[in-house]
């Protein structure tokens, strides 16, 4: 059953500038972007920086309101509610089905509430009784690892990887049909990390977690997806289970991407080889597919034409006219 | 996964008010400006209580009698007192005048009787700190000496710190409502009615103050009270402040909208209004009071600068700027320095409430 | 062991405090460190262990409250014309003419390096000048020679352009185009790509390793990646909370880490080879705050494999300058009869 079908999203954003800041242009800086989660599965969401994919979180979560596109989420089996039009009082009922997990463990927690409040706030805002709340924050402490004892702390008193746990028990807190999480590793210490990650795939083992995972780091990523979507500029270029995506990329950005990730051997050296050029900026993509100028498997076709998404191996989606005859390399 | 030991308990069970005051409280000159601003304020709340003759009593005999010392035993035993008053006749003008005799000592007393007034502006009562009891009409304890028309200086000082000190508090009072809710308005809903706002403060900001007060000064009705008078500086001093507070509520606002935390609570799906005071408001009290306490002085200055060019408060009323008025000519301060005393708490309370300011600016925001 | 490259810079023993109110913190607990002509040093360890500090306190730049208790920074040690850096006014003359001459120094974000308000080429004609003889138009010819040796296309235009104007990866570049500029024979990068994309990474790290080999510098990497580590370093230096632990070549450090933290380290990096859902082996806790630094071995409470009653009341001997090893017990005994 699928919890969450994104389909068509784009979002711009005015670049404004002059002493008027009259509008000059628009960055596009989601496009089309399609895809979607089963329930109890997770789908990461990986491209290098400004390429959208925290926007698209953020059109999901209606922290953005999207440009056009369609967010069908099923909260519940049978009901289907298109998230894309509704208007702030219209979602807020809706809310507590989706919940995220933020990237910055500092930012993320009002220094002046208590770890149990902090905890309790969804349930609260929900309307549960306090004596439900309390017992529910006890659980969910002991979920995420952490001692009833913390429940009267302030978060200063934690490391950035309690801090993140504290986030991630606030997350589950009225038992989420989704979980966006942007970036929930990337600013902690490898050791922390390592941590945090098994604790993701614990939750997701025992609640059935679906989840939207945004990440960078494809190491990361290849621990807890079951499913990973590539972005470029904007666009998804290959969405493909896990293990079939890193074993044969269908698209030459992935291989790219595979490539440049410096791997911890120091057997394997001087193989990686890096793609030419720099990432395109969004506000300006090259015509065509935006890969283009450096892809080195680039026709003529691709500097004019835009390849759609289209399914190339049963499930294995990449939008690229070469997909077919290319045989691109991975890692094992 | 272990949390804090019990050594650092308290610590994390701090708040973030009681980190803020341990943190303020490593700046030492903040805290002595603090301890400095508060016996301030508790001077004025005991003014007349403190004040040791009644600050409006003229009498000419006693006209410019400089600083009185305060002896607190008599041949070796206690006794606090100090020396009555003796009539002596210039030989070149025949004029008398009074000065203090050291023959004839009047015991000083606590608790004494004196002018009648309202304690807490309520209770009335005639008791003082302390005084003199009995003597010739002229005595009395003249501690920073008294000026032309023979008023005790020290009882007028401390009536006009009490004008002083909250006609400040009333116009920052004032310019905090009016920046609150104009800098809160503009950076919650944003659009066409934040940038009315900015720009009517950028108008406010760029009108030279000095001659805006002096106009709006000069033009306050003759014919209107102490009070009237009062309420109108205060009014006119708040005009161009809030700005001040505005911007910085408004920033805080703006910086706060796009923090993880507050977006963290309208997922939760928190109303706007639990947003606004569980999470937004809490975050920037601390803010708000540093930028109230340096607020103040500039307050208490513009009052004084007013008065002292004589557009502010007018005598009968007492107030630093009055009495420095008093010291203003040359022959005054040729004949009695001592006038110029009221510069000394002005320049006090001035430093204390700006190294105060920044004690609570930076324990409130370590990093910014 | 090393071979036997020329000694360049030789750290020994670098304590660094940082005094404050709430107490004094020792943020660099002796430390000692060589760098050979022609050989990368990688050092690696998790945030705050001291990487950045460490070279900070090489190049004198250790801002207050933090002081440079005791320790020694020797420039071509041994050499007749050995300097002693630690021994030099942190903002004379002597000092500056190593800073940017002898020895560059490449920052995690390009922008700290560069100033918005010139142009690219000013600031790297300026560097030019500042440590040699040129004259402004040879400098100018340099510039462009150099961004190109940056690999910055166009560099010819490029040169006139404000850093604002550059892509971050493009910035690096000039960053790297600026620490050259005196042609020095140490390059300190602390952690230059650390803000970049992996596809940038992958270029940058390429540009360094070519650099380096053609120019026979001694680079002093610092990362908190072991995949950068692997793919860069000859020899590695593993610190934590201001301590190097671990000092070996690469190939042995991967396949046969000798201090439980490294070990536990290179456990908890993900893999882009793993099994999916597969758990990563974790080191419980997390690094401490240099101001309470655990008793004995600061690893000792977060170690699987600790000796009860010694690591939390000993500390292990620290690690002899430029040999391998480990400063743990369970390898110290090793060494010793090694040595
Ligand atoms: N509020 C905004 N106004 C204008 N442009 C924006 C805004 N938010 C994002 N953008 C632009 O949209 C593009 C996509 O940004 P987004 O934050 O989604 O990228 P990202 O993939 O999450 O990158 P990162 O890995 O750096 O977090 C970028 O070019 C960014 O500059
Ligand atoms: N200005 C300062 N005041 C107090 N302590 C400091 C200061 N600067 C650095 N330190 C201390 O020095 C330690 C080492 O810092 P350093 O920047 O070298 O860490 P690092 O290993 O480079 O970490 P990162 O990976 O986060 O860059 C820190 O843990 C910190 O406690
Ligand atoms: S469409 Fe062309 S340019 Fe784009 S990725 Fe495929 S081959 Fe390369
Ligand atoms: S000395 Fe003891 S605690 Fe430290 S790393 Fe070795 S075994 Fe672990
Ligand atoms: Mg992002
Ligand atoms: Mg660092």
């Amino acid at each position: 059953m699928t919890v969450l079908e994104v389909e068509r999203l784009s979002k711009s954003f005015p670049i404004k500038s002059g002493l008027l800041q009259r509008e000059t242009g628009r960055v596009r800086a989601v496009q089309d972007v399609s895809f979607s989660i089963a329930r109890g599965e997770t789908l990461a969401l990986v491209g290098e920086s400004g390429c959208g994919k925290t926007t698209v979180a953020r059109c999901i979560l209606r922290a953005l309101p999207p440009s056009s596109g369609a967010i069908r989420f099923s909260p519940q089996e049978g009901t289907t509610i298109d998230l894309a039009p509704l208007s702030r009082s219209a979602l807020r009922p809706i809310r507590r089905h989706i919940q995220m997990i933020f990237q910055d463990p500092y930012a993320s927690l009002n220094p002046r509430m208590m770890v149990g409040d902090i905890i309790a706030e969804p349930l609260l805002v929900a309307g549960v009784p306090l004596a439900k709340r309390q017992a529910r924050v006890r659980e969910l402490l002991e979920l995420v690892g952490l001692p009833p004892a913390a429940r009267t702390r302030f978060p200063h008193a934690f490391s950035g990887g309690q801090r993140q746990r504290i986030g991630i028990a606030r997350a589950l807190a009225l038992d989420p049909t989704l979980v966006v999480a942007d970036e929930p590793v990337s600013a902690l210490d490898v050791s922390v990390q390592a941590q945090i990650i098994n604790l993701l795939l614990d939750l997701q083992d025992r609640l059935g977690l679906s989840m939207l995972f945004v990440a960078h780091d494809l190491g990361v990523v290849r621990h807890v997806s079951d499913r990973v979507a590539v972005m470029y500029v904007g666009r998804i270029v290959e969405v493909a289970p896990t293990i079939a995506l890193y074993a044969r990329p269908r698209h030459p950005y992935t291989e790219a991407l595979l490539a440049a990730v410096p791997k911890p051997d120091p057997m394997l050296r001087d193989a990686a080889a890096a793609p030419r050029g720099e990432v395109a900026d969004p506000a300006n993509p090259p015509p065509g597919c935006a890969f283009h100028p450096r892809c080195p498997h680039a026709v003529d076709r691709c500097r004019v034409e835009l390849p759609e998404l289209r399914e190339v191996a049963p499930g294995n989606f990449s939008a690229c006219h070469r997909a077919e005859e290319l045989t691109l390399v991975g890692v094992a | 996964m272990s949390i804090a030991t019990s050594s650092e308990e308290r610590f994390a069970q701090a708040s973030q008010l009681q980190l803020t005051w341990w943190r303020f409280c490593r700046h030492r000159l903040a805290v002595i400006s603090l301890a400095v601003v508060a016996f301030f304020y508790l001077v004025v709340i005991f003014a007349d209580f403190l004040a040791i003759a009644d600050p409006h009593a003229v009498d000419a005999r006693r006209s410019f009698i400089p600083p009185q010392g305060f002896a607190l035993f008599d041949s070796g035993a206690w006794s606090p007192h100090v020396s009555g008053l003796k009539g002596v006749r210039d030989p070149r003008t025949f004029k008398l005048t009074y000065t203090p005799d050291p023959a004839r000592k009047l015991p000083v007393k606590f608790f004494v009787r004196g002018y009648s007034y309202n304690l807490f502006g309520v209770i009335p009562t005639d008791r003082h700190l302390f005084g003199i009891e009995g003597g010739q009409p002229v005595d009395g304890v003249f501690l920073l000496g008294t000026d032309q028309l023979g008023r005790d200086l020290f009882s007028r000082l401390i009536v006009a710190t009490r004008i002083s000190l909250s006609i400040g508090l009333a116009g920052v009072t004032l310019s905090l409502m009016l920046g609150i809710l104009l800098g809160g308005i503009s950076g919650l809903y944003g659009g066409a009615i934040d940038t009315l706002i900015q720009r009517l403060i950028e108008v406010v900001r760029s009108i030279p103050t000095i001659p805006l007060w002096m106009g709006l000064a000069a033009a306050l009705p003759n014919t209107w009270s102490v009070t009237q008078v009062y309420f109108a500086i205060t009014l006119i001093i708040s005009l161009v402040s809030w700005t001040e507070l505005a911007r910085v509520v408004r920033g805080r606002f703006l910086a706060l909208r796009e923090e993880d935390f507050v977006i963290a609570a309208e997922l939760a799906g928190a109303s706007q209004m639990r947003i606004i005071l569980r999470h937004m408001l809490p975050s920037f009290a601390s803010h708000v009071i540093a930028a109230v306490s340096l607020a103040l002085p500039v307050m208490i200055v513009s009052e004084t600068s007013l008065s002292f060019l004589g557009l502010g408060l007018r005598p009968p009323a007492i107030s630093w700027g009055i009495l420095l008025q008093d010291a203003q000519n040359v022959q005054v301060l040729a004949g009695a320095p001592w006038l110029l005393c009221a510069a000394v708490p002005v320049i006090i309370v001035i430093l204390a409430f700006n190294f105060l300011g920044d004690g609570l600016r930076d324990a409130a925001d370590p990093y910014g | 062991m090393v071979e036997a490259a020329r000694r360049v810079l030789s750290v020994r023993d670098l304590v660094v405090d940082f005094v404050q109110d709430t107490g004094t913190i020792r943020a660099l607990d002796g430390v000692s460190l060589d760098l050979h002509a022609g050989r990368v040093l990688g050092v690696v360890g998790e945030s705050g262990c001291g990487k950045s500090l460490t070279a900070r306190a090489v190049l004198r730049l250790v801002d207050r409250p933090g002081r440079i208790v005791s320790g020694k920074v020797l420039l071509d040690p041994g050499a007749p014309a050995q300097q002693e850096l630690t021994a030099l006014d942190p903002e004379g003359e002597a000092i500056r003419a190593v800073r940017g001459g002898r020895i560059g120094l490449i920052f995690q974000e390009p922008m700290s390096a560069l100033s918005m308000h010139y142009t690219v080429g000013n600031q790297i004609i300026e560097a030019i000048r500042a440590h040699s003889g040129l004259g402004k138009s040879a400098a100018r010819q340099r510039a462009i020679e150099l961004l190109q040796e940056v690999g910055i296309p166009r560099p010819e235009t490029r040169i006139d352009a404000y850093p604002f104007q550059l892509s971050g990866g493009l910035r690096q570049r000039v960053g790297i185009a600026l620490a050259l500029a005196a042609d020095p024979e140490i390059l300190i990068a602390d952690e230059p790509t650390t803000a970049l994309d992996v596809t940038t990474q992958a270029q940058i790290l390429a540009l360094l390793r070519r650099l380096q080999r053609t120019k026979g510098m001694a680079l002093m990497l610092i990362t908190h990646d072991m995949g950068v580590i692997a793919q860069m370093a000859d020899d590695v230096a593993v610190m934590y909370l201001g301590k190097v632990v671990e000092f070996a070549p690469v190939q042995q450090l991967f396949a046969a880490p000798r201090h439980p933290y490294t070990r536990a380290l290179l456990r908890s990096v993900p893999n882009i080879r793993a099994v999916p859902r597969e758990r990563l082996a974790t080191i419980g806790g997390a690094v401490p705050h240099p101001e309470s630094r655990p008793t004995g071995c600061a690893f000792h409470p977060r170690c699987p494999e600790i000796i009860a009653g010694r690591c939390a009341l000993e500390m292990p001997p620290p690690l002899p300058p430029d040999q391998e090893g480990a400063s743990c017990f369970h390898v110290m005994p090793k060494m010793m009869v090694d040595a």
